[in-house]
């Protein structure tokens, strides 16, 4: 626990760490929980977050659980933080900003330096959002871009299995200044020996049993060993794959805001709904056909029909062609045969299930079936 | 390069016309910095630094519990849960390729429901402490009273995760216990102004709770919840919460005791709507697909963060669905007749030990003159030496209670189940006897 943590804050840019959070919406709690205590402790009376409107689900839902009002600000004409709407936001009543960098259209944030300043300026902190870090180990380590507090996702970046939704575990790095109020205990070293360390002045508390997901520690402690330095090159051939799809499917979807993505692409089959009446949802039904798993769909909410496509470094590139000429294909499909796409799947053991009739009329057990 | 296949990289970057640094150009100079970790390690290298650390361990005769039990998990569910449809699978966000993982989690969901009587219990939370946490806050958000009542005899992480919570949001009032468990006069004393009340049956101190309706009845007269957190083995022989609670809670069970994590907090409610549209966690359901055949869908998704954003029941997604499958192959192994034997097994070993320490002289067990499921409290007035000195025979002793954090002088807390065999429990008590 001890090694990977290090090499976690290394990794991180930042000096102490919590493996205890079991997922990366309870490292996010975790972390707002750590700002709002010690804002409080420094005699703050600070209770608003500021998130972009790119921003993934959780970062409100976790601020809004540890208690804090969310103020959400529009992105720019290039999907990033606006700084006029930062600054205009910001007041003696913030408590920080959630981001993460890149931000989830895939794109790094330029002015994270400014975004740094008008957050500090206003003795608030800067929390990194861990899930899109894959685009950026080697390169840049978010505690040099000006960020407190920084969650990882281990099922994520560090590749342990997802297991069908979870167990998965979500570590949160912070600065030396906060060391004193992460969750306890913490696991330190001594020259001689590893121990639990309890006595923590102004720890959150815990915030959940025992010491984390600790099976899953291990399973991302080996792939980090195994890894080392070689985790630029994760990031670096994360980042061609993605701009790679970009470049071969740019003339017929459109790719809103900057060219250049990270480690995902967001496309919008918005025009493609205008011309045809085939929906994003239906474009990835149909991928199902054609054998693929389908990428995240209608997120971010700042890109209308959106497609979100992570293709990661573990693909070779004649899978990449295969998943660029389905796209193609299904292109074509919407203005040719709009139909088929419209009732895909067509190929998969059950027909499209309808997601509104579940919510209506909920079954949520056999017990409930039966009656 | 390991994990990352042969990617081709000059030839797709010659393709799409970029370099290297055209795909970084966008991260400011001044703020670059290397990795500073290590050369990459062979499979060989990074299994000898493990199995360094692994040998370090001492595998030892152990009578632990408290929160996380030993309990036999055959093979069969190891050999499942490994299945690589479970096992590395996605969040099943396209039902209909994921079907498998679905239905795994609904018989979950449908199993739990069965042995709770509840009739909805979500797909996971983290573990019980936070299950219970999430409970406190589901209490506010139906009740929107400011107290949530709990009892003493709760494991003190368990307290202090549901604090972390709530914190700023609700006071947490602990009630006094005694043998029959919480205390009835303090909570009628403090029920007034509370969404809810916390109990656990068995109890944290491993005896039943005697006084299920009259807390029901008190609880409710109030306007408030009843929480229950259980021991889903301990079913197959008492009454499920079904029958006196709203909410249950507790750890399941089907998977390794791995320090303490991955585990899985049960959350489950009653067939009410009001209850359902405010519970935390996903829920997977049954639906008709375009043609009429029925499958699997997660549904209610407008409670949860990714729709509902700062609005949300909770902020959980990642939740322990490969251990909530794990829990599904396990009970569904045992099945009825199984899961009673199985208690009755836990519950015989463990009264059997703690007669027979009992009857050592310096020690008493149990503390509580009440029926015992899987744990009890033994005393003797140098409990850590005891615990000390069982180490240096192999053994390890039950939990020392104060070591934890809990308010009882002088005691540990010991757990036998059907792990421990007759020889086992006959060598604890030989060398308790001359200690």
């Amino acid at each position: 626990m001890y090694k990977l943590g290090k090499a976690l804050c290394k990794i991180g840019g930042v000096d102490n760490i919590t493996l205890q959070p079991a997922a990366g919406a309870h490292g996010e709690y975790t972390g707002i929980k750590i700002i709002k205590k010690y804002l409080k402790t420094e005699g703050f009376d600070k209770n608003e977050i500021i998130v972009p409107d790119s921003a993934h689900g959780t970062n409100p839902a976790s601020s809004a659980m540890a208690g804090f009002r969310v103020v959400e600000i529009p992105s720019n004409e290039k999907g990033c933080v606006d700084l006029d709407a930062l600054n205009e936001a910001v007041n003696e009543k913030t408590a920080g900003l959630m981001l993460t960098n890149p931000n989830t259209l895939g794109i790094f944030e330029e002015n994270i330096k400014e975004i740094s300043e008008i957050i500090h300026d206003a003795k608030g902190l800067l929390y990194y959002d861990g899930a899109n870090l894959n685009a950026l180990m080697g390169f840049v380590k978010p505690g040099n871009m000006g960020f407190d507090l920084v969650h990882f996702n281990l099922h994520k970046t560090f590749s342990t299995p997802h297991g069908g939704g979870g167990p998965g575990s979500g570590p949160v790095g912070v600065k030396e200044f906060l060391k004193e109020y992460l969750p306890h205990p913490i696991v330190e070293y001594d020259g001689k020996k590893y121990y639990l360390k309890h006595d923590l002045k102004n720890s959150i508390g815990k915030i959940k049993g025992f010491y984390g997901n600790f099976g899953v520690i291990v399973k991302a402690y080996a792939y980090v060993l195994t890894m080392g330095n070689s985790l630029k090159k994760v990031s670096e051939i994360a980042v061609l794959n993605a701009n790679y799809i970009a470049q071969k499917l740019k003339d017929i979807y459109e790719f809103p805001y900057s060219e250049l993505r990270k480690h995902e692409i967001v496309l919008s089959c918005e025009k493609i709904k205008k011309d045809t009446g085939v929906t994003a949802l239906d474009i990835s039904k149909r991928i199902l056909d054609y054998g693929m798993h389908a990428p995240t769909i209608y997120f971010p909410l700042i890109v209308k029909e959106a497609l979100m496509i992570e293709p990661t470094e573990t693909e070779s590139k004649e899978e990449l062609d295969k998943f660029i000429d389905i796209m193609r294909k299904i292109h074509r499909e919407c203005y040719e045969n709009p139909e088929i796409v419209k009732s895909a799947p067509h190929n998969t053991e059950i027909k499209r299930l309808n997601t509104v009739k579940a919510t209506k009329e909920p079954v949520l057990s056999y017990k409930m079936l039966r009656r | 390069m390991r994990y990352i296949p042969d990617s081709c990289e000059d030839e797709i970057l010659k393709e799409i016309n970029f370099t290297k640094e055209k795909l970084f150009s966008d991260i400011p100079e001044d703020l670059r910095s290397d990795l500073d970790l290590w050369d990459e390690k062979s499979e060989m290298e990074v299994k000898r630094e493990l199995k360094n650390i692994l040998d370090k361990n001492r595998v030892i005769l152990n009578f632990l519990g408290a929160g996380v039990y030993n309990h036999y998990i055959p093979s069969a569910v190891k050999e499942i849960v490994r299945r690589s449809e479970f096992y590395s699978c996605y969040t099943p966000y396209q039902p209909e390729v994921s079907q498998g993982m679905l239905q795994a989690l609904f018989e979950y969901q449908s199993l739990m429901a069965e042995l709770l009587d509840m009739d909805v219990v979500n797909s996971s939370m983290y573990d019980w402490a936070t299950s219970l946490a999430e409970a406190a806050l589901m209490c506010y958000r139906v009740k929107k009273k400011p107290k949530f009542i709990i009892s003493k005899n709760i494991h003190p992480e368990r307290r202090e995760v549901l604090k972390t919570y709530t914190e700023g949001i609700l006071e947490i009032v602990e009630m006094e216990y005694n043998e029959k468990g919480i205390d009835l006069e303090d909570l009628k004393k403090n029920i007034d102004n509370s969404c809810g009340v916390y109990i656990e049956n068995p109890t944290f101190l491993g005896y039943f709770e005697h006084n299920l309706e009259e807390i029901g009845e008190i609880v409710h007269k109030n306007d408030a919840l009843l929480v229950a957190g259980v021991d889903p083995i301990s079913l197959g022989i008492i009454k499920p919460p079904g029958e006196y609670a709203d909410i249950a809670i507790g750890e399941s069970v089907g998977y390794p005791v791995s320090f303490g994590g991955p585990l899985l907090g049960i959350f489950g409610v009653r067939n009410d709507m009001s209850l359902i549209r405010k519970m935390p966690g996903r829920l997977i359901g049954v639906t008709e697909d375009l043609e009429g055949n029925s499958g699997f869908v997660m549904t209610l998704q407008t409670r949860e963060q990714h729709i509902r954003r700062e609005k949300a029941t909770s902020n959980i997604c990642s939740n322990e669905a490969l251990c909530a499958v794990a829990s599904a192959v396990y009970l569904s192994f045992l099945g009825k007749k199984g899961l009673k034997e199985l208690a009755e097994l836990c519950m015989k070993n463990s009264n059997y030990t703690m007669k027979r320490i009992n009857e050592i002289k310096g020690f008493k067990a149990p503390l509580f003159n009440s029926p015992h499921f899987k744990e009890f409290t033994v005393y003797h007035k140098n409990i850590r030496e005891i615990d000390r000195k069982l180490l240096k025979k192999d053994i390890q002793g039950g939990v020392v209670l104060e070591r934890i954090g809990f308010d009882l002088k002088d005691t540990a807390l010991y757990c036998v189940t059907e792990v421990h065999s007759k020889e086992d429990i006959n060598r604890l008590i030989s060398i308790l006897e001359v200690i």
